[in-house]
């Protein structure tokens, strides 16, 4: 019987289908990660050159979100009364680590700097460089979970940058009754900070997201599906928020440097 | 016999969707050494695309329902000639299996009080589906698979059968071949359960998927077991009609369950002429009537909408309107929902219809209403069994699921096949396991035999020239579809017949090119057998019944024959190489049973 | 109505193999498994190709199309520009059987390891009622994960091993943690799985850089709604020193049972 058998006898299985090519996509695949890592990239140097600016990061009743809370002489006296480490020269480096920090450690920035930077991926289906890959399981990467403690410190930063938004509704003098672009540039500031916070992944699971029975947990549940609209946002609110910053940063700066006048609304 | 791989087992299950995957999760349960044998991937058999629902009496969202009901609605949907015990253990025994399903892990839809969710269906007196959206069969093989998966049972994916082995009377096990190599492969076992779906590849327009070749009517007739009712061939009432690539995938009844409405070109619910004398004082005779019905049928007594009577009447109903010139675009009629619910709540309830008519057709079902025309489904007919344990006349030889014939008489009820599956699926397990423990000493394989038919398999390699085994499917498939199809008659029937037994001797002579390996031309050249003795079973049957009755429509024999054609099976059987047709009398049932019938009217 | 349009499909086996140039009648309305079939029908009888119920339902049919891991059956050749070539491979991070068919037995494998449910004992009132009394709103996001065709994609896509083979020993794939995560927020459920995915099913190997969310047929949020709540319930038991000195004094209770 082999014999007859033999007539449609098969190869044996083992690899891979043989394509060499390293992604048989024809889009530009390319596209998304080059915009993240260009926009990721002018943020850095940016608000790198910005924090070595240390002067004209405040104007009452404005202070630059890189700069607050006021830490530094500069803000002695005035209506910001958070300072407290007069010696400090370089204050934004201090700030900036927190909400830095919790920004590394997201899960949306996650996805975008492995994209564009790591390239592991740089794209869906397109090979990677990298001989080795180990993920999230070796130091430093398992310090992305930790992200809850920086959330922690976001939600402080927030409260602290809300309270700059709500200051600004005070005039130069320190009235209250004031409101001027600047006044807006730090509420939709703040605004955005809490939208993109809220939607975090930990603070997602943080609200409702680690129970298993919502049912006995109505507050719970109202308050993870609230977290959830944010959450399905996340990247966006994430962008906003970063550009958001640092124009701020801007408008503080042309206002304190008496390179244009703030228009007032009341 | 060297090349080829053999196996010991006590029960080996033919098929894995929800019958097969049910008695092989019964059949280690009772201790045996159980295999399933599939041919496509585990979890990917045709279970996966019921959509509506498992019918079961749990009585969550009407408590007045309960098994005798639903056993009414099952006989009276079959045009009564059920098995009357199977239909009874059905009605029985599908609230128990449900709620072992969940046990399993499998996640319904809720009620507000947390029980599962129940909806309407054709034929069915109370909402009585218990469903996950429209993606029912997805949830019910995925339970069953992962139990079956934690249970240990060793699974030959991707392997086919080629022919049940006997040892004298006794089935013995099977002979296939593995698809990734070609290699052949026999199982001894001391049971063999047949749960292979069904035959819906035979017909041009179905929503069966490659596999409903009717390999498990073929090989259970080939062992020499009973095959009844083959002349009843469920057209669903609506598959998709438009793009011509996708005709026939299914439109689930859900749609209409959620209060679809199906309309003609001049935008009249039609089915309100179309209500038989038969059902006649249960349906609604007003489009008022019909809409109170959803939402408040117990306190205002409305009847129900006939877009929910039983498939076959809604079926040719939609053929009679598109006969008289009152079809849509594409020849079919128009499913109208859009008009009917919110956009959310049709994404909520069949979110993959919604899916399905954007992705497939573009067509967003929210705004438009779907064009649907009738589809081959489902057969009827099958394995004849013992009811209470599903075993053939063959011993050792049992049968659940569609290839098990009797359960639905001449026509089906929308959502009674999962529950069918479920039901007879466990007994067949649970019985086939007692039967192998039970057995003195495993059968013996004939080697000769084996070597007969393997020899036999791979004959439409060896050949220079020969005919192309995809062009003989789709002769047979344009044959069945005009000659044995929703409304038949005499002369055209004949002719099927013809062209089948010259496909079967045309078929003979097919050849194959490449190797075994995962041949896909070697496969449709060795289901084409089954596929052309599943046809010349269903078109010798229906020639034979002259009436119409259920799904079986006559247009030579208009009439339904109670006094002669209502008291007896077909029953099939082979003889010397051919097929031999027999009436045989139906079996009554007893007489509290019958009351049930009485009553009502 | 039909054009003659261009396709590449990658045939062979193991051994080796190469895009093959066809020219093939295209339908309208038609998707790529369409011309699949009309190929194999009409020029390429043993032309290896898996599917089965060509409704986007089963999940047999992935492939790899203009590069794109997709099912053939959901791809309709509207998409592509009628001069463009179309170019059809397997899915690359498996072993080919033949042509367009790949050893995905890798699945199985990771499925045969996963610790099975295991639902609590009825309470009374259950037992009265005959089944389990749950909400639906403790269910829906469970629904979402059961929506799972198991077509793979995920699987196929997920850098971690489509570019590095060696690490399918340690790794279960998007697919799996899916299926974790459909057990581990079961209001059922008595196992904890959370050692194990992250030792054995290398969660931590997960970069959640979403192409598995991005591939998958049926929309579910595999790396939103699954893998990353995962990570989280694993963080609360392995990285958060303040959970942890909770549960040592005593005070934290498991919220997954509360």
């Amino acid at each position: 019987m082999a014999a007859r058998v033999a007539t449609g006898e098969p190869e044996t299985a083992g690899g891979r289908a043989s394509i060499s090519a390293r992604t048989l996509r024809k889009d530009a695949w390319w596209r998304s990660p080059a915009t993240t890592a260009g926009v990721l990239l002018a943020f850095v140097i940016y608000s790198t050159w910005a924090a070595f600016q240390t002067t004209d990061y405040t104007w009452e009743p404005y202070i630059s979100p890189f700069f607050s809370p006021c830490i530094a002489d500069a803000c002695h006296g005035s209506s910001s009364t958070w300072s407290f480490v007069p010696w400090w020269p370089l204050p934004a480096i201090l700030i900036l680590i927190f909400p830095l920090g919790f920004r590394l450690t997201c899960y949306y920035y996650r996805k975008a700097y492995y994209r564009a930077f790591w390239l592991a991926p740089p794209a869906c289906a397109v090979a990677e460089p990298h001989r080795r890959y180990t993920g999230e399981t070796r130091f430093p990467l398992v310090l992305q979970n930790i992200h809850r403690y920086f959330l922690y410190f976001a939600v402080i930063f927030n409260i602290i940058l809300s309270y700059d938004a709500i200051v600004a509704f005070r005039d130069h003098s320190g009235a209250w009754g004031h409101m001027g672009l600047g006044t807006l540039v730090l509420l939709i500031n703040a605004a955005l900070l809490w939208t993109y916070t809220l939607g975090c992944h930990s603070c997602r699971h943080l609200c409702g997201g680690k129970l298993n029975i919502f049912s006995r947990h109505r507050f719970r549940l109202r308050l993870w599906k609230f977290v959830s609209w944010f959450n399905e946002r996340h990247m966006q609110f994430a962008w906003a928020s970063l550009v958001w910053v640092a124009l701020s940063d801007v408008y503080v700066r042309l206002v304190a440097s008496g390179l244009i006048h703030d228009p007032r609304f009341f | 016999m060297a090349d080829i791989e053999s196996h010991d087992y006590d029960v080996i299950v033919i098929g894995a969707g929800g019958a097969g995957l049910s008695a092989v999760v019964q059949s280690a349960a009772a201790g045996a050494n159980t295999a399933v044998i599939c041919k496509s991937l585990l979890g990917k058999a045709h279970t996966v695309m019921a959509e509506g629902g498992i019918a079961a009496a749990l009585g969550n969202v009407y408590p007045e329902d309960n098994w005798k009901v639903h056993f009414r609605d099952t006989m009276r949907g079959g045009k009564m000639l059920n098995n009357w015990r199977m239909a009874q253990i059905h009605a029985q025994e599908a609230p128990e299996r449900v709620l072992e399903l969940e046990t399993m892990g499998a996640l319904f839809d809720r009620t507000r009080d947390g029980r599962v969710l129940q909806r309407d269906f054709g034929g069915h007196q109370y909402a009585r589906l218990a469903h996950v959206g429209d993606r029912t069969g997805l949830e019910m093989i995925r339970t069953l698979q992962q139990n079956a998966v934690a249970k240990g049972v060793d699974v030959f994916m991707e392997h086919c059968v080629i022919d049940l082995l006997k040892d004298g009377e006794h089935v013995a096990g099977a002979l296939g071949y593995r698809k990734e190599t070609g290699q052949f492969v026999v199982w001894r076992a001391k049971a063999v359960v047949l749960a292979t779906g069904g035959i819906g590849k035979i017909y041009k327009v179905t929503s069966n998927s490659w596999e409903y070749t009717g390999d498990g009517h073929s090989l259970a007739l080939r062992a020499g077991a009973d095959i009844i009712d083959m002349e009843f061939v469920q057209l669903h009432p609506t598959g998709m009609i438009w793009p011509p690539s996708v005709r026939g995938i299914l439109v689930t009844e859900g749609v209409r369950g959620e209060r679809g409405v199906l309309r003609n070109s001049e935008g009249r619910r039609f089915m309100f002429d179309y209500i038989p004398e038969y059902f006649a004082g249960d349906y609604a005779d007003s489009e008022e009537e019909a809409d109170k019905w959803y939402t408040q049928r117990t306190e205002t007594g409305a009847r129900r909408p006939p877009e929910l009577l039983p498939r076959d009447e809604v079926a040719r109903a939609i053929a009679a309107e598109v006969e008289a010139g009152r079809g849509s675009p594409h020849g079919g009629v128009f499913l109208d929902i859009a008009s009917r619910r919110t956009p959310e709540e049709i994404k909520r309830a069949l979110p993959s219809m919604y899916h399905q008519f954007k992705e497939l057709a573009g067509v967003d079902i929210t705004k438009e209403p779907m064009e649907v025309g009738p589809t081959c489904h489902y057969v009827m007919g099958g394995v004849r069994t013992e009811p209470d344990t599903t075993e053939s006349s063959v011993p050792g030889l049992f049968a659940a699921g569609e290839v098990a014939g009797g359960m639905h008489g001449a026509n089906r009820l929308g959502g009674n096949s999962l529950s069918d599956l479920l039901v007879f699926g466990h007994r067949a397990g649970r019985y086939a396991a007692e039967h192998a423990l039970g057995l003195e000493r495993a059968p013996h394989i004939d080697d000769a035999e084996v070597e007969r038919l393997t020899a036999l398999a791979v004959e439409p390699f060896e050949r220079d020239e020969g005919e192309n085994p995809f062009e003989l499917h789709a002769e047979l498939q344009d044959t069945m579809q005009d000659n044995v199809g929703l409304i038949r008659n005499e002369e055209d029937m004949k002719k099927g017949l013809e062209k089948i037994k010259e496909l079967q001797e045309r078929a003979r002579r097919v050849r194959v090119i490449g190797n075994r390996q995962y041949n896909p031309g070697w496969s449709e050249a060795l289901d084409l057998r089954n596929l052309l003795t599943a046809a010349e079973m269903v078109a010798l049957s229906a020639l034979a019944r002259r009436e119409s009755r259920g799904a079986h429509t006559r247009r030579d024999y208009p009439e339904t024959d109670n006094e002669h054609f209502g008291k007896v099976n077909h029953v099939l059987r082979l003889k010397d190489g051919e097929i031999q047709l027999n009436e045989e009398p139906l079996p009554q049932m007893p007489e509290e049973l019958r009351q049930l019938f009485e009553e009502k009217r | 109505m039909a054009t003659e349009r261009r396709f590449r499909v990658w045939r062979g086996d193991a051994k080796g193999g190469d895009f093959h140039d066809y020219t093939v009648p295209v339908e309208e309305g038609e998707v790529v498994l369409d011309v699949m079939h009309r190929l194999q029908a009409q020029q390429a009888n043993d032309l290896a190709v898996r599917w089965n119920c060509k409704a986007g339902k089963c999940g047999s049919c992935s492939a790899e199309v203009n590069g794109h891991p997709t099912l053939m059956c959901m791809t309709r050749m509207s998409d592509f520009p009628p001069d463009d070539v179309v170019t059809v491979s397997p899915i690359r991070t498996f072993p080919v059987i033949r042509d367009l068919v790949t050893d995905v037995s890798f699945n199985y494998e990771v499925a045969k390891r996963i610790v099975p449910f295991q639902p609590r004992p009825m309470t009374e009132e259950e037992k009265e009622a005959g089944s389990y009394l749950l909400a639906q709103e403790d269910i829906d996001r469970l629904q979402e994960f059961r929506k799972c065709i198991e077509c793979f994609l995920c699987q196929n896509v997920c850098h971690v091993i489509r570019d590095h083979e060696e690490n399918k020993r340690n790794f279960a794939g998007p697919r799996f943690f899916i299926r974790n995560a459909e057990l581990e927020m079961h209001p059922l459920d008595t196992a904890d799985r959370r050692d194990q995915l992250q030792d054995e099913f290398g969660l931590g190997y997960c970069n959640i850089t979403k192409c598995c969310t991005e591939v998958c047929p049926e929309g579910i949020h595999i790396t939103d709604n699954g893998i990353i709540p995962l990570k989280e319930r694993v963080v609360d038991k392995r990285y958060d020193p303040i959970a942890w000195l909770g549960r040592k004094i005593g005070f934290a209770k498991d919220q997954r049972r509360l």
